[in-house]
């Protein structure tokens, strides 16, 4: 009858077995964090347009498409709201690719205190973010603020000639976080 | 620890004494039966929950909550009847019924088993404490976005710790369900001979171990996010809020076959012995539910449609999402099979199994309206999700757990129990839910968000409607636990098989009713003429 027993027997038959189970839900665990790199490698493998890679550029070369306008929308965004004035000072530009434009932010700390904030990029639709690039942007390192400061901060960008014809509409929108523990790590 | 085997007939059915039978409980009777009741008792408070949203939205504009407390009702709402009331149910049908199905004398981790079922009063405690603080529920819904989530004032750190330990007591249940039927099973019940409710829990329980850790990872991201200056999902320091439904949802949309598949395995019992024929094409349905387990694995997006994915991605979520409705659609197809020419009874088990059927079909359908992702765009957020998802999870999954209890209450108790009050929970059930969720997609489609405790006048109606279904479908539950209650009490004595004129097949009807309190202490043989089914 026993060679109808399809499993272990003895007092410690379940060792292995729950050993190996165990392993497999830490695994999983480990796994769920490994999403956090893979999901970044996979979006740069698969080139799916990262908002905020490759947007960062030191030297640019000037070729200007005049025959051709795309618009910039600028927006603003703050996550903490009644702490900072920030907005555009212009909401659209009409540009043409190839050529260096620049333009400013107004931020004011109502927060009371000094504050050092950090301005997070991100540009829609995220499959164009590669042919905006900027070369100067207030949003490269934190900026600190006195209480009650106010002032224009600059961003200088091109828009690459080889942006797709079909697309005449690039927004670029900032969020300003005053996350001085963020800030000082970056 | 060695079983030492006293075959002293006597001791057979002596019980430990008092309150220690319950605390210190390694029987697995014992521990399924308080599953069991948690599982209820869980159900109507998250039901309460429900009467007051349903309440709320009688009429447009605000009447008898703030915003913020209508909020934490759809939070733990969800959070208790999913992690609560369904997935417990699941697993006291699994301890009561799994050794009985193997012929096992208990689950193979007795005491690990003590300790998952008693870390859940405490999980529940937590979650639902952060009520009676000033900042008051958790209210940022159950899939606990950021930085929406991170908001929360008390209620978010006993919401992760909620989760942390609900997921601590899955995980052990789904070792010990893997352990007893990899281990345990009677000599001769090769894998292709067990019965399917041990099939799909088997199936359930490595998901369990797949992805509630991913769950566990992502909430404990929230929580040093928001106390440890980590910048998972804080795009201030460089994470990304999506990136957080990437991983929720890779928990998310495996837990929903979660809460389904040991209803499947439900029901392909139950169709078989009230249609006096085996199941239809058992291979099949065993591959099948591999099949939709696996591939729960690669549609996890399709909840993020409208995130601004790139194109391939849309459709690539899209494809594999329909590509589900192949393996389900065998079960249902095999599930009608085994019906065509039986010999079919309306008993309440069979009842609630034919509404599975049909309901639980529906929310199919409107799943795969959801898959489309264009169409999504549509209904990402309205009402028409929030009917595709109840109708799947209560006709779905609730009903199925009704249709365990009616089909193996008797094997409980030893009583059978009042048919006739039975059979009128069934059809207020049956015909309330639909009154409570159909309206619902219409409500969808016309655009009413999910989550908003105030609405367009236009949508009253209907709104009407669905709540009075609510009320209705949540009284006529009181039935059920009057029904309980007097079976447990008395009632006609039940045979050892209970469903005799329905010849039901399965280890669990050789042994008396109410099961003696040790059984299959010498493991039975297994042969194919004893087995459950035929090899199509
Ligand atoms: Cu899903």
């Amino acid at each position: 009858m026993n060679e109808h027993y399809p499993v272990p027997t003895g007092p410690r038959r379940h060792v292995p077995l729950v050993t190996r189970l165990v392993i497999f839900a830490l695994g999983s665990f480990a796994f769920g964090f490994a999403l956090v790199p893979l999901y970044s490698v996979l979006c740069k493998v698969w080139d799916t347009g990262n908002r905020w890679y490759g947007t960062q550029a030191r030297h640019v070369v000037e070729r200007p498409a005049v025959d051709r306008l795309v618009t910039i929308e600028f927006l603003s965004s703050v996550p903490n709201a009644g702490r900072w004035d920030f907005r555009a000072d212009a909401p659209t530009m009409q540009v043409h690719p190839g050529k260096l434009y620049s333009t400013t932010f107004y931020a004011r700390n109502r927060s009371g205190a000094a504050v050092v904030a950090q301005a997070v990029p991100s540009i829609a639709p995220s499959s164009v973010a590669r042919y905006f690039q900027k070369t100067e942007c207030f949003c490269f390192s934190p900026q600190p603020f006195a209480a009650d400061e106010g002032r224009h901060m600059t961003v200088r960008f091109i828009v690459d000639p080889d942006l797709p014809a079909d697309v005449d509409r690039v927004t670029l929108s900032y969020s300003f976080f005053d996350s001085p523990r963020v800030a000082a790590a970056n | 620890m060695a079983h030492v085997h006293t075959h002293d007939a006597d001791h057979h059915d002596e019980k430990p004494a008092g309150i220690g039978r319950w605390l210190f409980a390694t029987n697995h009777k014992d521990i399924g039966t308080m599953y069991l009741v948690f599982a209820l008792i869980m159900f109507f408070i998250g039901g309460a929950m429900a009467m007051v949203i349903r309440a709320e939205l009688w009429s447009p504009g605000l009447q008898y909550v703030d915003p913020a407390f209508f909020n934490s009702m759809t939070t733990t709402h969800a959070l208790v009847m999913i992690f609560g009331a369904v997935m417990p149910a699941f697993v006291g049908l699994a301890n009561w019924m799994i050794p009985l199905q193997i012929g096992a004398p208990d689950m193979a981790l007795p005491r690990m088993n003590n300790y998952s079922f008693w870390i859940m009063p405490f999980a529940f405690t937590l979650l639902l404490s952060s009520f009676f603080t000033a900042s008051g529920g958790p209210a940022g819904g159950w899939t606990m976005y950021p930085p929406l989530s991170l908001q929360a004032g008390n209620s978010f750190p006993t919401m992760i710790f909620a989760i942390h330990l609900m997921g601590a007591s899955s995980i052990m249940g789904a070792i010990n369900v893997i352990v007893t039927i990899m281990n345990m099973r009677a000599p001769g019940l090769t894998l292709l001979r067990l019965p399917l409710f041990c099939w799909t829990w088997l199936i359930t329980a490595y998901l369990l171990i797949a992805v509630m850790p991913v769950l566990a990872g992502a909430v404990t991201m929230l929580l040093t996010d928001h106390y440890f200056g980590t910048s998972f999902f804080n795009p201030a320091g460089g994470g990304d809020p999506v990136m957080y439904q990437h991983i929720f949802w890779f928990f998310g949309h495996p837990e929903v076959y979660i809460l389904i598949l040991p209803a499947f395995g439900i029901v392909s019992e139950i169709i078989p012995t009230f249609s006096r024929k085996p199941l239809f094409g058992y291979d099949a349905m065993v591959y099948a539910t591999a099949s939709i387990a696996f591939l729960s694995f690669l549609v996890w997006a399709h909840h993020m449609f409208t995130t601004g994915m790139p194109l391939a991605s849309e459709l690539f979520f899209m494809l594999s999402t329909m590509l589900i409705a192949i393996p389900t659609g065998v079960k249902v197809f095999n599930w009608c099979a085994t019906m065509w020419k039986g010999s079919l009874s309306f008993e309440p088990p069979m009842l609630f199994s034919l509404s599975f059927l049909f309901l639980f079909t529906i929310g199919g359908f409107s799943g795969l309206m959801l898959a489309i992702a264009p169409a999504d765009f549509q209904y990402q957020d309205t009402y028409f999700v929030v009917a595709h998802f109840h109708y799947v999870l209560v006709s779905g999954a609730v009903f199925a757990i009704m249709a365990a209890v009616y089909y193996w209450l008797p094997k409980w108790t030893g009583h059978m129990y009042n048919m006739g009050l039975a059979k009128l929970h069934f059809w207020l059930s049956a015909i309330f839910v639909n009154v409570l969720f159909f309206p619902q997609h219409f409500l969808g489609l016309a655009g009413m968000p999910r989550r908003i405790p105030d609405y367009n006048v236009q949508f009253t109606d209907w709104n009407r409607v669905s709540s009075l279904g609510g009320f209705v479908f949540g009284l006529s539950q009181l039935l059920f636990v009057v029904l309980i209650l007097q079976c447990v009490r008395g009632g006609a004595k039940a045979t050892a098989k209970v469903w005799s004129d329905a010849e039901p097949v399965g280890l669990e009807w050789s042994v008396a009713s109410p099961a003696p309190y040790h059984s299959f202490e010498t493991p039975p043989l297994i042969t194919d003429a004893n087995t459950h089914h035929e090899h199509v």
